[in-house]
Parts: structure tokens; C-alpha cells; sequence
């Protein structure tokens, strides 16, 4: 299965390497920066390539790229997925994946990586386990740790790698017991020039922050379940009790964890929360164009819409932008071309509107296409789909958890295409 | 050989890495210096006592590795350290072993005893911990002792250190390939495990050792089946990929009849848009009339464990592992029947939600999927709509989806897609667009006149490479009706001017070459601009004037003789050999000489020839012959190990090899807590199998009389009864919330199997108490079978029978078969014995159970009497043949192997026991299989838990070799399930058991009349009540089978009543 793993930053150096079976030279990666190259953006470089005697398999999260090796046949998928897991474990341990943080904590890296593969087979991959394993560096944790010489490895043997629910460890304790959800929805929608919708689709997730005592065992369960149409859930979520009832019977990780992920069925119409007014053009003569964007509320359900924000990725000719907003602040990056505006709060009484003009390198022909605008917005308080928890029951223990549900929209991949 | 390369690979790959270093110190001795210093000064913090210094040493090392620089001259101070007694030293240690053993074989073995000893420690972690590092160490002088290990450790009784085992199989192998054969052998062992965790650890070690031994799966396929919806994730998908090559080879092809269809019709489908005409939904409906048709004549019916195992994995779509819902979605693309494959489409399209890598891949199997099956992904065509933001991977592959799925009725919105795609800023992004509208064109004869208005309209794009692309792909759809678009030839003739890209060029002169006849005026005058700018052009280009040319001489040589010859002229000195050759051709060929050959004559037809159409399809097409979601598949190529998906067989192999022994199950359910046996058990299970399946069988066979082929059936449905059992268990271990958690992956197992042998007992006993009930049984277990998802009968039935112990619906299923076991009881059965005890009856009496029907006891009877036929020296038989009264279960207390010989089962006789009423009666059977006599039997009671009281049994002083005696003891539980931990004695040996109680033991029965009952019930309303409503089977509504039920889950006596449709029974716990 996965033979080495190297992690290479985005300018292409390689700052870490693990070898599971027996070592492979790193020159393996020639063939991966040859291909990056060729790719120019990170993005575009293709995730499984073919060497003479390797395959590469490879991802690029957080300006790094992780490449594993592969000997031979395995599902893609399977590696590609691992690898998105170590990013996630790291990211938990070190609250961010980044070259820095991995160089800083190399020795607690190459543990975890020691752990959660053995001869290339994923072992420990639930985040419960690894930490009792080995205990994710804390400032406390390291200044005590300097004083006393004590050290990160778990003198505890990790027990839930025994137990049948491995991703909760045993005897949990906390004088608060919490249980929060958020339910946090995504509007994944293209929206045409004309302000007719192309597509539109909802997208959700519920994250849950459970910090109990003990084994609870949690029951959710919705006023409207009915709406929901895809799910995929956690691997402690009961499977039978969704299909007969309806509702999440769960003995919940600790912690911080994605609970279930939804799509809402495409019969029910999606509100689009906002409109755009636009007009973009480019003159044909004098190397200039203008840009006028106006954004109203469609549907926002009485509610207020904030963190109103406007991408939007310039055609390479644009030079440099001459803007004014009436509301909000905007920037244009002179090397990536990309305009943002930061609008904030949407106000219905006072529309927001940005306008100008854009000049552009002269004689280069105008650009035949407008560029498209994206939109980022949330929605406080609202799941726009309307779904609605009804109730959380627990089970299997004595006291009595706060309980707490938070709704909020946003925009998922919204764009305007103009 | 992989392991060979890697090897070789690895010997370099270090020695260059050596060299860097070495090469250092010539150019300057000062960084030698000070790195041969720096290492030395490791060297001291590793030698030094205190464990801080050696662990910053260590830390330091460790990151030296990382950074994949060499640290193997520290080999010697650092193995030193590896029986450090602090922990995290000591795993740093075992990172650097693992990393250079291989480089420093000789110092590694040095490290080897420390591990032999973790080997033999009591903690299962730190055993698995040993045989991890110890199998990771690639040095060859130790594979015998990795050998032993890794045997002796898939007999562990912690199922983590067999998981360990499992993953150290491929190690080994890879390391020294000849062990193959006692590795097959220890996969054999492991393969028949039933612990979730080791599962998915085994078939990994299965699917890199020996793949091609489909041989050792059949007999453990059902329980992989059931237990793969708890397997961890990874497992899950190896598991899943195994069994779709497995389920390949065992079944037959759900979509015969279609396929047989298919393939008469498919070569038109793809190739010729005009026969896509056709309205789709009446081929589909023409194909289904055939099919069903074609069914009538030879009726397929899916073998059941097929069904099973698309029923099984069809949960796990909604994991959120994209890998898992990838091989399940592979799985039902290659064995699903048709109608059901859907189910797939919105599992995979909500993977495109995530991260892009992983969009990548599933595009790429989408796009196989969608030219097999377009229907399955119509209903999600806006999903695969394009972003700006999407990378251009993944833009192409979506238009690739996006142009399999478009027809008559999609197409127009399709195109307009298409048409904002052309705008795109990204450049490939639009070339392939006008491809895919080019494929659009050709599939799609009703939009062929819109598309190349469309592309002609491109052609006067600013952006060159998209008018080159354009006329490349009207280069390809003029050549399907050439007579038409005369007009868009000569426009093309025009663009010559202008257009630059030499493969545009090309496709232009070619055109006007080829259909010189439409344009004739035109034509002569392109090849005298070419002509004047032959020297400057590309050599595709110039081929295409050469070719122009020869066209044209040939139909209007009036004119373009000199041209021609002129061009010839020039070809004749390029410096492309490929050039100045054709020229020498087509010189040869067109030109008119005296001895020219007889070639020259059909000139014309050679150059002006018709051309078929070039075919645009897909670049998916025929990529569904690798197994979706592979490596293999990804890169169109077969990647090393990649093992072929099989056709289908003709004709079902045999499925009774598949078939697991209920027997099997019934000897080992004996194996209570106590006494773990993973390793004895699959040896002597085959030597078992037989001779237990034949009493049973002939017996059944000779009471209900029923043929060889009723008899395999009834296997076969106990067998996949017992699937169907586990996923109820499933579902019932989910109500129990309280319990899962601590409940271990053993005695799940155990109960499993105690579920099936109670209902195989009580099908023996049924099966010989009438014919009719045998029938009857059989009927309702085949009726179980079709509808196994659905709460089966017998689980109604007996959890009717068991509202007296349990009426909860909380363990409802947990009832079903079997009194609940060794586990803490369920709330309302405590509440329950409240009820009794406020009773408040001082004048129970000692009765015994009077429901223990005469009928069964002297059925069991004749089964002794049938085993007896048997070898009973073999002690697993045992325990049917000295049990009291057949209704009555015993369990093992000690089994015959770690007992040295000596076994002991236990039963709960239901007797009271005279000398303490609170306890409960425990009756112990000694059986001494050893050759020699043992002495002093005797119990001590160690480590009660509080409240336990234990009278012991009197001390048997002398149990000759193969003697059995029998003794009583008496136990109070103390009203709880919590199993009493024993210390069993004899001269020479102590052994620990445990006697765990189920609840249905814990109680007593007490006889009241019909009067006093109801009285007593009247006091005990409300809160003490419980009330459950049960629907009976029809064979279930007769009071003999519910009482029996009844009886048999726990102690209770009936109170006689005058009517018939009403059973009661009482009960009193022993302890007031």
C-alpha cells in the first residue's frame, strides 16, 4: 500500500520524509516536480502520476504538497483519503497545517505518523486514539515539560484502539457536560447573467462540540427529516436507526467532530438570499473598461445578511482598478488580479454599490469574456433549507448536559457569471 | 519481486546518500569536523544515565531522519538504548531501529531478544507493540523467529495482537517470498476469526499474499459480509474490493439477458449517432420486453449470498470515507442487476462536494460509468456543471461526464452550458469544450446543423487557438455530409489568410483537398497562396500542400499542372526526409511518364477515395474493463498487482461451499468467557465437522424423512439465519445503548453463536417432536430468509414468550433466541424482580419447574442415545450428552486443553438448592480426559464481588482417567448477572473460572392458583407494570411452542388457568 510519504513545501522542497517499508530514495520526486511545473498552478497538478517503477499519489492542502508512494495497485482513492486524514490530524494537533508547525513538532509528526500506518495499512487514524498515544503539545504542557523532563508520549496504553467504539476514549470527565451542534448550511449555486439561477443546491453539515461525562449515548432527532436526501455520517451514527426512524442515535467522539453531512433534495426550491446588479465592460478602444455591482436582498427570510464578500478574478490585461464603494472596503491584488471587496453587513435600505473604472495594458485586445463574481455571505440564526432539530435526548448516564443547537447559511461555491 | 526492487532500490538510494556525506569532507574538513563532533556529542547524551539527555538525543535523531539525512553511524549508542525503561525513548528508538536494521544487520540482531521478550508479556499492547517492531525489521536471519512469532501471536487471545499478526503477514512475505506456504496457513487461521478488528487486517495480508486462493474465503464470506458494517474504515475497503473478485467468480451475472442485448446493440448505439434517432425510451422498453422475454425462457434467480452482499454494503454509501462509498460504488456498477446499480449515482455525486483530488478520482469513474449507464446520472446533470474556480482537471473531466450524458432531450441545455464554457478565460479549458461540442455534434444527429453554425461562428474568434480547434473539429463533422456546407468550406478557405496553428492549417487544406469538386474556383487559388509560402510552413502543413496538390492534378490538372509540379519541386529539397519522400510518392503516383507503373492508373481512386467518418468517442470508452476505482483504471494501464477482475461464470459454481456447520458453532459456543481457544478450534473443527453433522442429519432424515436436497437447505437457511441473526444483533446491540460500550468483541461473538446453537438445538428437538413442526419450522426459517430485513417471526414469537423476563422493547430483539446472557440486565427486568419480591410470599414452595415437558426431556433422551453411537471420548461432545434434561443448556467452565485434560461444563439445573435457599443450584460435570487420575478436586472461591456468597461443592478426591463425576454447588449471584470467579483446585493445578449467570437462572418459580395470581397481579399496577403488545406468527399462536419458549429462557412456573389463551407464569428471585 503506501510504501514512503514526503511532504514538500509549495517552492518544492522536500522538509520531511517517512519510509514504511524499506527506504526509496527521494529522487522518486523528480518526476512529481517535473509534472508540477508543467501544471504552473499547484492546483492543476494531477493527483496520481505514473513513474517507471512508482506511483505517485499526491495532495496539496495548506500550501504543501503530500506525496505518497506507491508500489502497487491500490484504490486512489484509499491513499488520497489517507493523506486528507493526516492533514486533518495535524491540523488538529497543531491547530494549523503548515510547513512551520510540522518543522516545529518533526518528532511528534513522525509519531503520529509512526502510528497511524504500519507497513503502509492505515492503523490508527481516529484522532480519540492518537491522542492517548501521543498528547498534542500545549504552551502549559511544554514549559511543564521543560522543567521536568516529562515528555509527550502517553504513559497510558491507548485503549480505544481495543474497544469496539474507537473513536471515544474512556473515562471522560468534565464538571461542565455541553453538547452543541451546529448546523451549518451551504448554497452552492451559479447564477446566470440575466440573474436567472443556472443551478442551485444546499449542501449541509452538522459539527457538534460534545464534551460529556462517561458514555452517554446521544438520540438528535429533526422536525423535518424528510428534507434531507443524501447523508453521509459519522461512523458512530446507528445506520438502522436513521433508515427505520429517522433520527441520529450516537455514542459521540470527544470533542470537535463532524456529525453528519447533507444534501438537501433538489425538489425543494433553494432560495437565493441576494441578487447582483452588474454591468462589466471593456471598451473596445482607449484600454479601459467599467465595473458597476450592485447588491440587494432576495429571500433572506427576515433575517440579516453579513460578511457580505465579492471575489471576483480579473482577466490578466486588467492593470489596476479605480473603485469606489459606498459601503465596505475593497482591494485589488496587482499580481494574482483579483478584486475583493469587503462589504459586510447588507443593508436593504442603502443598497451597496461599488463603481468605477478598470484600465487595462494597452493594445492588448479586450477580453471576450467577463469575469465571474463570487460571492461569500452567511446568515446568522438560519438554516436556509428549514430544517430544524427538534430534540436531543441522552441516554446511559445520570446528569444533565447543556444542550445547544446553532443555525447559519452561507454560501457554499456561489457564482455570478457575468 | 516488488520487495526485490524496492531492495535494490533502497541499497542505492542509501549508498548515494552515503556518498553525499562523504564527499563532504574533502572540500572542507571543517564541516566534517564539526558534524563528526556534533554526532559524538549524541553519542555521549545516549550513553549517559540520565533519560532527558537520551531523550533530547533521540528527539534529535529522530528529526534528522525525518529531514532524510543519515544518522546510521549512531547505529551502535542508540540500540544500546532500546530496553529503556522510559516510554517515549524507547519508541524513538524502535523509529531508528525500523529505519536502519536494514543497513546494520549484524547490530540489529543485537535488539532482537528484547523483543522476544515483549513477545511474552501480559499486556496484549505491549505484546503487539514487540511483534510490530520486531516484524518490521527487514533483516533475513531473523524470519524464522518472525515466523514463530507471528503463529503464535494470530493465537493470541487478544484480538489486537492478532490484528498485529495479520499486518505483520505481508512483512514477512515480502521480506522472504518462500515462507508463502506457512503464511497461506496462518491467513487460514486468521481469515476464520471473528472479531471485527482483525478482519479488515487479514484480507489486506490475504490480498498481498495470496490473492488467487478465492478458495479459503468461501467459508468465512457470510460472516465477513456481516461483520463488515463494523470494520473500520480502511478495512472495510479492502474487504469490499475482495469480495466484488470474489462475488465475480461465485455468482452468476444478474444482467445475462441484458447484456446478451446489449452487446447486439451497442455497436450501433456508440458509433452511429443517426441509429441514437431512435427514441431511447423505447429501446429501453424494447430491450425490457426482451429481456423479459428472454427470462421467461431461463429464470435467473440471485443466489441469496449475493443478494446478502449487496444488501450489506449498500449502508456503508453513506460513510464518510470517499474510499469506502468509492468500492461500494464499484461493487454495485460490477454486481448489481441493473435496476439496482442507481443507488449509486448520489453517493458518488455528493463526493464531488469534497476535496478536489478526491473529485478528480471520482470523476474519472463517473466518466467510465456514464457511457455503460447514462440513466444513472441524468437526474444529477447540473451537478457536473462547471465552475470558473474549478481546476482544469477537473473542469475537463466534468465536460467529459457532462458530453456522455447529453442526448435528444438534454442536449439544448447542454449546449448552452457549453456555450458560457467557450467564454472561459482558460484556454484548454475551451479547446476541449468545442471537442466535446464536436462529439455532441456527432452522437446527436438533430443538433449537428446547430453545433457547426455554432463553430463556425468560433471561427471568428480573436483567440487563435480557439479557431484552430474549431476547424480541426468541423474538419470533423464536414466529412459526415461533405455536399451541404460548401459555403463553410470556402469560408475556411478564407481563414488560411489568418490562421497561423499549423494543425488548423492543415485540417483546412486538407479539407479543400478533399472536396475540391464543391469549391472548384476556389481551390487552385489556395494552392498557389500555399505554394508561395511552402518553405516557411510546418511539416504537417507541408504534407497537406503536398497532398492538395495531387488532389487537384488530378481532377483539374488544366489548371494546377505547373503548381503542382512546382510544389513537387520544392518538396523535392526540404530537409524533411519525410517531406522530400512524399514528394518522391505522389511524383511517382500522379505524373505521367513513360514507364510509369501500373499504380499510376488508379491514382485517382487512391487519392480521392471516400474516407469513412472519423469516429468521436469517448476516451472512457472500454476503461470499464479494469475494476472501478483501481489504479489500473485511473491510468488506463495495469499497475503492478493489479489482479483482473473475472468474467462471469457460465454456470454457478457449487454454493454449499459456502455453507458454515451450525455444529461447528455449537461446539464452540461451550467456550464461555472463561476459556479463550482461538487456537484449537479451527484444527479440530474439521476434524469434527463430520462426525457431529451425521447423528444430527441422519437422525432429522430419518424422523422427517426428507431428501439429501431438503437437508442441505436446511442448512443453508440455518446458515444464512444466523447472518440474518447477527444483523439483527446489530441492530439489537444499537437499542442496548448502555451495554455496546463495554461489552467486548468476544462475548458479542460468543452470544452470536449461542444464539444460533440454541436455535439449532431447538430445531433438533422440534424436528423430532412432530414431523409437522419440523415442517413447519423449516417453512418459516426459508420464509426468514426471504424477508430477513424485516423483524422476523421467530424474534416476535419469542419475545412474547419472554414478558415475563423482559418485556421491554429496548432488548426486545436482544431476547429473540436465547435468555439474556452474562450481561447486566435490562432496567425493566430489575424492576420485575421488585414486582415479585413485593410479593411478599412466605410460602413459596421448592417446587420444580413442572413445564419442563415430558416430551422434550425424553426427545434429548434419544439424542444421547444417538450421540452415544459416537465416539463420546471426545470431550466437545460432552456437553449434550450429560446434560441433565435436554431443555436445559450447560456451558463450558473449562475446557479439556487448558485444563490439561480435565473439562468441566456447568448447567443451571433449576433445582433448588437445600442448603441455602438464596442460592441457585449449579450443577458441575467433571469429565477427567487425561490418561491419569486426578486427585482433590476442590473449589476456592477468590475475587466475589461483594454481597456473592459460594457454597462449594464437597471435594471429590479421586477421578480416574476418562471418568466423569458430577457435583453440585450453590451460588447466591446476589440478584446480579456479574459472573463469580472461582478458583478450581486439584492436587496438582489451580485454574480460574468464571460462572456467569444468565437472568432467566436468577430466578425461582412459585406456585400460585389462578386466584391468588390474579389478586397478586392486582396489586402490582402501575408502576410495576409492564404491558407489551406482540404480533404472533400463525405457527407461533399455539401454547405449547410459546410456553416452551418461555421455559426455556427462564426459570418461571405456569399458573394453571381455565382459559386457553392465556399463560401465566411467576416468579419468585431467590434472594428476598
Amino acid at each position: 500500500m503506501i510504501h514512503s510519504l514526503f511532504l514538500i513545501n509549495h517552492t518544492g522542497d522536500i522538509f520531511l520524509e517517512k519510509h514504511w517499508k524499506s527506504v526509496i530514495s527521494r529522487s522518486v520526486c523528480d518526476y512529481f516536480f517535473e509534472a508540477k511545473e508543467k501544471a504552473e498552478d499547484p492546483e492543476n497538478v494531477p493527483p496520481v502520476l505514473y513513474t517507471p517503477h512508482h506511483y505517485l499519489v499526491s495532495i496539496y492542502r495548506g500550501k504543501l504538497f503530500f506525496l505518497s508512494v506507491i508500489q502497487t495497485e491500490v484504490s486512489p482513492l484509499f491513499v488520497i483519503e489517507f493523506l486528507h486524514r493526516v492533514a486533518d490530524i495535524f491540523q488538529d494537533y497543531f491547530g494549523e497545517c503548515s510547513e512551520a508547525v510540522i518543522k516545529d513538532n518533526v518528532v511528534i509528526v513522525y509519531a503520529l505518523l509512526e502510528e497511524m500506518l504500519d507497513n503502509g495499512f492505515p492503523l490508527a487514524t481516529e484522532s480519540n486514539v492518537l491522542k492517548e498515544m501521543i498528547r498534542p503539545p500545549t504552551i502549559l504542557r511544554s514549559v511543564v515539560n521543560t522543567l521536568t523532563g516529562g515528555s509527550n508520549v502517553g504513559d497510558t496504553l491507548p485503549a480505544g484502539q481495543l474497544s469496539n467504539i474507537p473513536w471515544r476514549r474512556a473515562g471522560v470527565k468534565y464538571t461542565n457536560n455541553e453538547a452543541y451542534f451546529d448546523v451549518i448550511e451551504e448554497i452552492d449555486a451559479i447564477v446566470d447573467k440575466s440573474g436567472t439561477t443556472v443551478f442551485a443546491e444546499i449542501q449541509g453539515v452538522i459539527e457538534a462540540c460534545v464534551r460529556l461525562t462517561g458514555m452517554p449515548d446521544l438520540t438528535l432527532s429533526f422536525m423535518n427529516p424528510r428534507l434531507l436526501d443524501d447523508v453521509s455520517f459519522h461512523p458512530c451514527v446507528r445506520f438502522k436507526r436513521w433508515e427505520s426512524e429517522r433520527v441520529l442515535s450516537f455514542i459521540p467522539p470527544d470533542g470537535n467532530f463532524r456529525l453528519m453531512s447533507y444534501h438537501v433534495s433538489s425538489q425543494n426550491l433553494v432560495a437565493i438570499p441576494v441578487y447582483v446588479k452588474q454591468n462589466i465592460s471593456f471598451l473596445e478602444t482607449g484600454a479601459c473598461g467599467r465595473l458597476d455591482i450592485t447588491i440587494g436582498p432576495k429571500q433572506t427570510m427576515g433575517k440579516m445578511v453579513e460578511g457580505l464578500k465579492v471575489t471576483i478574478h480579473m482577466p490578466k490585461m486588467v492593470l489596476s482598478v479605480n473603485l469606489t464603494a459606498t459601503q465596505g472596503t475593497h482591494t485589488y491584488d496587482l499580481t494574482a488580479k483579483v478584486l475583493v471587496w469587503d462589504v459586510g453587513k447588507l443593508n436593504p435600505q442603502k443598497l451597496p454599490n461599488l463603481r468605477g473604472s478598470l484600465s487595462m495594458q494597452s493594445g492588448a485586445p479586450k477580453p471576450e469574456d467577463n469575469p465571474s463574481i463570487n460571492m461569500d455571505l452567511k446568515i446568522q440564526q438560519l438554516a436556509i433549507s428549514g430544517l430544524k432539530v427538534s430534540r436531543l435526548d441522552m441516554h446511559g448516564e445520570k446528569y444533565k448536559p447543556f444542550k445547544g443547537v446553532k443555525y447559519l447559511t452561507k454560501a457554499g461555491k456561489f457564482q455570478v457569471r457575468t | 519481486m516488488s520487495a526485490s526492487s524496492a531492495f535494490n532500490e533502497e541499497k542505492m538510494g542509501s549508498s548515494s546518500v552515503g556518498e553525499a556525506e562523504y564527499a563532504y569532507d574533502p572540500v572542507s574538513g571543517k564541516i566534517f569536523s564539526s558534524d563528526y563532533n556534533r554526532h559524538d556529542d549524541l553519542k555521549e547524551m545516549l550513553d549517559s544515565n540520565k533519560d532527558s539527555l537520551k531523550l533530547e538525543a533521540m528527539k534529535r535523531i529522530v528529526a534528522m531522519i525525518a529531514r532524510g539525512k543519515n544518522a546510521s553511524d549512531l547505529f551502535p549508542a542508540v540500540v544500546k538504548n532500546v530496553a529503556c525503561k522510559n516510554i517515549e525513548v524507547k519508541k524513538l528508538v524502535y523509529v531508528y531501529l525500523v529505519r536502519y536494521a536494514e543497513e546494520q544487520q549484524d547490530l540489529a540482531l543485537l535488539s532482537i531478544s528484547t523483543f522476544q521478550r515483549g513477545l511474552k508479556d501480559p499486556n496484549q499492547l505491549i505484546r503487539a507493540s514487540a511483534l510490530r517492531v520486531l516484524s518490521s525489521i527487514r533483516v533475513t536471519i531473523i524470519v524464522p523467529i518472525m515466523m514463530l512469532a507471528i503463529k503464535e501471536a494470530a493465537s493470541d487471545m487478544s484480538p489486537y495482537v492478532r490484528k498485529t499478526a495479520a499486518h505483520a503477514i505481508p512483512k514477512l512475505y515480502s521480506l522472504d517470498p518462500e515462507q508463502k506456504d506457512q503464511l497461506i496457513e496462518v491467513i487460514e487461521k486468521l481469515l476464520a476469526d471473528k472479531t471485527t478488528l482483525v478482519a479488515g487486517s487479514v484480507v489486506m495480508a490475504f490480498e498481498e499474499v495470496c490473492p488467487e486462493r478465492i478458495d479459503l474465503i468461501h467459508k468465512n464470506y457470510r460472516k465477513l459480509c456481516n461483520l463488515l458494517i463494523d470494520v473500520e474504515e480502511w478495512g472495510q475497503v479492502v474487504i469490499i474490493n475482495m469480495l466484488t473478485r470474489y462475488a465475480r467468480t461465485q455468482f452468476l451475472n444478474p444482467n445475462l439477458n441484458e447484456s446478451l442485448l446489449e452487446d447486439g446493440g451497442s455497436g450501433d448505439k456508440t458509433f452511429y449517432g443517426s441509429d441514437e434517432d431512435e427514441d431511447d425510451d423505447e429501446k429501453e422498453n424494447k430491450e425490457k420486453a426482451e429481456a423479459a422475454a428472454l427470462a421467461k425462457r431461463k429464470p435467473y434467480v440471485m443466489d441469496p449470498d449475493h443478494r446478502l452482499l449487496l444488501r450489506n454494503t449498500k449502508p456503508l454509501l453513506q460513510s464518510r470515507n470517499a474510499a469506502v462509498v468509492m468500492a461500494v460504488a464499484q461493487l454495485y456498477f460490477h454486481l448489481a442487476p441493473k435496476a439496482e446499480v442507481g443507488v449509486i449515482a448520489k453517493a458518488l455525486v455528493r463526493l464531488l462536494r469534497s476535496h478536489s483530488e478526491v473529485q478528480f478520482v471520482v470523476l474519472q469513474n463517473v466518466a467510465t460509468m456514464t457511457i455503460r449507464r447514462r440513466g444513472m446520472f441524468e437526474p444529477y446533470l447540473k451537478s457536473f456543471y462547471i465552475r470558473s474556480t474549478d481546476p482544469t482537471l477537473i473542469k475537463i473531466l466534468k465536460l467529459e461526464v457532462l458530453t456522455n450524458l447529453a442526448n435528444e432531450t438534454n442536449i439544448s441545455t447542454i449546449l448552452r452550458e457549453f456555450q458560457t464554457y467557450i467564454k472561459s478565460m482558460d484556454k484548454d479549458f475551451v479547446a476541449a469544450t468545442i471537442q466535446a461540442i464536436g462529439r455532441c455534434a456527432t452522437n446527436i444527429g438533430e443538433v449537428r446543423d446547430t453545433c457547426l453554425n455554432g463553430l463556425v461562428q468560433l471561427l471568428s474568434n480573436r483567440d487563435e487557438l480557439v479557431v484552430a480547434e474549431s476547424v480541426v473539429v468541423i474538419k470533423k463533422l464536414l466529412q459526415m455530409q461533405p455536399e451541404k456546407h460548401s459555403d463553410i468550406i470556402k469560408h475556411m478557405a478564407k481563414l488560411t489568410d489568418n490562421i497561423q496553428v499549423p494543425m488548423a492549417r492543415a485540417s483546412i487544406l486538407w479539407l479543400i483537398g478533399e472536396y475540391c469538386e464543391h469549391v472548384p474556383k476556389i481551390a487552385p487559388d489556395v494552392l498557389r497562396k500555399m505554394a508561395k509560402s511552402f518553405t516557411y510552413e510546418e511539416d504537417i502543413v507541408k504534407l497537406q500542400i503536398l497532398n492538395l496538390a495531387a488532389k487537384l492534378y488530378l481532377t483539374n490538372s488544366k489548371q494546377t499542372k505547373l503548381l503542382t509540379q512546382y510544389v513537387l519541386n520544392l518538396a523535392k529539397y526540404d530537409q524533411n526526409y519525410d517531406i522530400r519522400d512524399r514528394a518522391r510518392f505522389i511524383r511517382q503516383l500522379i505524373v505521367p511518364t513513360e514507364k510509369s507503373g501500373a499504380l499510376s492508373k488508379y491514382a485517382k481512386k487512391l487519392f480521392l477515395a471516400l474516407k469513412p467518418a472519423p469516429v468521436l468517442e469517448s476516451p472512457f470508452k472500454d476503461r470499464d474493463h479494469f475494476q472501478l476505482g483501481s489504479l489500473s483504471h485511473l491510468l488506463n494501464a495495469k499497475a503492478g498487482g493489479y489482479q483482473e477482475l473475472p468474467d462471469w461464470p457460465e454456470a454457478a459454481p457449487d454454493p454449499s461451499v459456502r455453507n458454515v456447520e451450525v455444529f461447528t458453532l455449537l461446539e464452540r459456543v461451550t467456550t464461555l468467557t472463561s476459556v479463550p481457544e482461538w487456537t484449537k478450534c479451527s484444527s479440530r473443527e474439521k476434524r469434527k465437522e463430520k462426525k457431529v453433522e451425521k447423528p444430527f442429519y441422519s437422525d432429522s432424515e430419518g424422523e422427517s424423512g426428507p431428501t439429501e436436497s431438503a437437508d442441505s437447505e436446511t442448512n443453508s437457511a440455518s446458515a444464512s439465519d444466523s447472518a440474518s441473526d447477527s444483523e439483527q444483533s446489530r441492530s439489537s446491540s444499537e437499542s442496548e445503548e448502555s451495554d455496546e460500550g463495554s461489552e467486548s468483541e468476544e462475548e458479542k461473538e460468543n452470544k452470536n453463536k449461542k444464539k444460533v446453537v440454541k436455535k439449532a438445538v431447538k430445531e433438533s428437538e422440534s424436528e423430532q417432536s412432530s414431523e409437522e413442526e419440523n415442517r413447519k419450522l423449516e417453512k418459516k426459517i426459508k420464509q426468514q430468509e426471504k424477508d430477513s430485513e424485516t423483524v422476523s417471526d421467530d424474534e416476535e414469537s419469542d419475545s412474547e414468550s419472554s414478558q415475563s423476563t423482559s418485556e421491554d422493547s429496548e432488548s426486545e430483539a436482544e431476547v429473540k433466541k436465547k435468555a439474556p446472557v452474562s450481561r447486566t440486565p435490562p432496567k425493566p427486568v430489575k424492576k420485575e424482580k421488585k414486582e415479585m419480591s413485593l410479593l411478599d410470599l412466605d410460602d413459596f414452595e421448592p417446587a420444580t419447574s413442572p413445564q419442563v415437558t415430558p416430551i422434550s426431556t425424553l426427545l434429548s433422551n434419544s439424542l444421547v442415545t444417538d450421540l452415544e453411537g459416537l465416539s463420546l471420548s471426545d470431550s466437545v461432545l460432552a456437553p449434550s450428552t450429560i446434560t441433565p434434561s435436554g431443555t436445559l443448556k450447560s456451558y463450558e467452565l473449562l475446557h479439556r486443553i487448558t485444563g490439561e485434560g480435565l473439562s468441566v461444563e456447568y448447567c443451571f439445573g433449576r433445582q433448588p438448592f437445600s442448603p441455602d435457599a438464596n442460592m441457585v443450584a449449579v450443577q458441575l460435570q467433571f469429565t477427567n480426559n487425561s490418561t491419569s487420575e486426578t486427585k482433590n478436586l476442590h473449589m476456592k472461591d477468590v475475587k466475589l464481588q461483594s454481597g456473592m456468597r459460594v457454597k462449594e461443592f464437597p471435594e471429590i478426591e479421586l477421578l480416574p482417567a476418562g471418568d466423569t463425576a458430577s457435583a453440585v454447588m450453590g451460588i447466591d449471584f446476589c440478584d446480579s448477572t456479574q459472573a463469580a470467579n472461582l478458583q478450581l483446585c486439584t492436587s496438582t493445578r489451580k485454574f480460574f473460572v468464571s460462572i456467569q449467570p444468565p437472568v432467566g437462572e436468577l430466578m425461582r418459580p412459585v406456585f400460585l392458583t389462578e386466584n391468588e395470581f390474579k389478586r397478586e397481579q392486582g396489586q402490582l399496577m402501575g408502576m410495576n407494570e409492564l404491558t407489551e403488545k406482540l404480533i404472533l406468527d400463525a405457527k407461533y399462536r399455539n401454547e405449547h411452542a410459546i410456553v416452551q419458549r418461555v421455559t426455556t429462557a427462564a426459570h418461571l412456573s405456569r399458573v394453571p388457568c381455565g382459559s386457553d389463551n392465556e399463560c401465566s407464569f411467576t416468579s419468585l428471585k431467590p434472594l428476598a
